[in-house]
């Protein structure tokens, strides 16, 4: 269970995100929507690491685990898909893999599974990763995250800037992932694609959680109106 | 003929060693994008605790040298962990700063210990031998610190290209803050990187004591070498490097040649030039 209570977040003298509480069960997946500037990333970011949070604010299976170090956080098991996929330019495909791979935990996911789930980068692994389409360098990032065999793998923005026929082979891996039996969260700005993705969602606007609720009986006029605030 | 072949060799063989100076500053250029101000006098540094081992201990230069590389390593990590890792990422002016302060210490401190009197580590009988093919004659000693540069550069290529090391190294050169996000740690990175570098630097020191008198003012112009070769060859390639060293210091054996005081000058020149002709360096991509 990886669970955020009570997290308060700034950056210096802007506070992003106001006492959020939020829960994600082994295995499960959460979608997490709201609008631009919503917190969703900081959120995200503040449970890898990258932001600071006291230690409370984050608990996985009990033990307090916030504000530690990326690499602690990806040897417990929490691994994040930056926004943006950020892979590095200067490495091919497979280095970008064999990073993560080497850094991570060892766990089900291998080179040889992952090519089993995206066979379509078998044929890549060479290539310098800046060469690749959109939807094949996300393919790669959701990979290199993977590889580090994380119990919780958190995505920010997977299907930005996407043609619809690479967001369907996005995920398509992320259903892989969850039969896996792997935690998802998603966030997503696609709200109908993401509650029908996920088990339960979140709504946040403005720093704070303002819906939450079973993603099959969401009401989509009212997750709407809480996702703009109008 | 011959004597031009002999200058040609004299001046590849000097550029060579001054590569093997660049290289370090090209590693910190390019993993930390930090500019280290210290490098020459680190250099100096290396060179009189080599000079002080084999004066405490009476081995030759080459088993004294194995005796500081564990220390400069151990420097070079701490001096990245405690010191430089405060400045390194936020802009490049920081470290600039910093660490021109710490020539400006490492200056007088090596004063202060060691006086302000001209060394020299002595090579022994090695630096009288020489070989001879096809009548051209070529000091061992000059020869020897070529091939151990030129074999330093091809292994850290080498490395960076295909280990889990330098695969860390290029990624978090790329994107450090992703780079904490695939497991890399990347103060702890930095530091072991740095202690790499003085590694490198202590082998440079040597090799460059073993062929030039040295004191504790001799930093800055070691600095000044090694950064034109690096800029030379263009930033982030280290045969570019090889290839700034050579040209560096094959003017300078060729304007030595012509005079004994234009050797540097001459140096100085050819890389004005060049930056002129191509700004990006030889190797250098256009737009970066």
């Amino acid at each position: 269970m990886l669970s955020i209570e009570n997290l308060s977040a700034q950056y210096g003298m802007f506070q992003a995100l106001f006492s959020v509480n939020l829960e994600v069960g082994p295995g499960e997946v959460v979608a997490l929507v709201g609008a631009n500037g919503a917190g969703k990333s900081t959120l995200l970011r503040s449970i890898v690491g990258s932001v600071k949070v006291p230690a409370v604010a984050v608990r996985l299976g009990g033990k307090a685990v916030g504000g530690r170090s990326e690499t602690e956080q990806l040897l417990d098991g929490i691994a994040l898909v930056p926004e943006g996929r950020r892979l590095f330019a200067s490495l091919s495909v497979e280095e970008n893999l064999l990073v993560s791979l080497r850094n991570g935990r060892p766990g089900p996911w291998t080179m040889v599974r992952l090519l089993d789930h995206v066979p379509v980068l078998a044929g890549l692994m060479s290539r310098p990763s800046t060469s690749l389409s959109g939807g094949q360098q996300q393919l790669v990032a959701i990979g290199r995250a993977l590889l580090s065999n994380p119990s919780y793998l958190l995505c920010d923005e997977v299907s930005l800037g996407l043609s619809p026929m690479a967001v369907d082979v996005v995920y398509g891996l992320l259903d892989s992932v969850k039969r896996e039996g792997t935690a998802v969260v998603l966030v997503e700005q696609n709200v109908r694609r993401a509650l029908a993705s996920s088990s339960r969602y979140y709504c946040m606007q403005k720093g704070r959680v303002v819906l939450e609720g079973k993603s099959s009986s969401a009401d989509y006029a009212r997750v709407s109106t809480a996702y703009f605030g109008v | 003929m011959q004597m031009a072949v002999e200058t040609l060799l004299n001046g590849v063989m000097l550029g060579a060693l001054y590569a093997l100076f660049g290289l370090g500053l090209s590693l910190s250029l390019g993993i930390m994008r930090m500019i280290n101000i210290a490098h020459g006098d680190l250099i100096v540094l290396g060179a009189y605790l080599t000079s002080a081992a084999v004066e405490a201990t009476g081995f030759s230069p080459f088993f004294a040298l194995l005796l500081v590389l564990p220390v400069m390593f151990c420097l070079g990590w701490s001096m990245q962990m405690f010191l430089l890792n405060r400045v390194v990422g936020r802009s490049l002016f920081a470290p600039l700063l910093l660490t021109f302060g710490i020539s400006i210490v490492l200056q007088n401190l090596l004063q202060e210990m060691f006086t302000a009197d001209t060394r020299s580590l002595r090579a022994g009988e090695l630096a009288l031998l020489g070989v001879s093919p096809a009548g051209i004659s070529i000091g061992v000693l000059p020869l020897l610190s070529a091939v151990v540069s030129v074999a330093l550069l091809g292994t850290t290529h080498w490395l960076i290209e295909n280990t889990h090391f330098g695969r860390q190294a290029r990624a978090v050169s790329d994107d450090p803050e992703t780079a904490r996000l695939v497991g890399i740690r990347d103060r702890q990175f930095f530091a072991t990187v740095t202690g790499l570098i003085f590694v490198s630097i202590a082998i440079a020191a040597a090799l460059y004591a073993l062929r030039t008198p040295f004191s504790p003012t001799a930093g800055p112009e070691r600095l000044l070498y090694s950064f034109e070769s690096v800029v030379l060859g263009g930033l982030g390639s280290i045969w570019g490097t090889l290839a700034g060293g050579v040209i560096i210091g094959t003017a300078q054996v060729l304007g030595a040649k012509l005079s004994s005081g234009l050797g540097p000058f001459l140096g100085h020149v050819v890389f004005l030039i060049a930056l002129l002709v191509r700004p990006q360096g030889l190797f250098g991509r256009a737009s970066a």
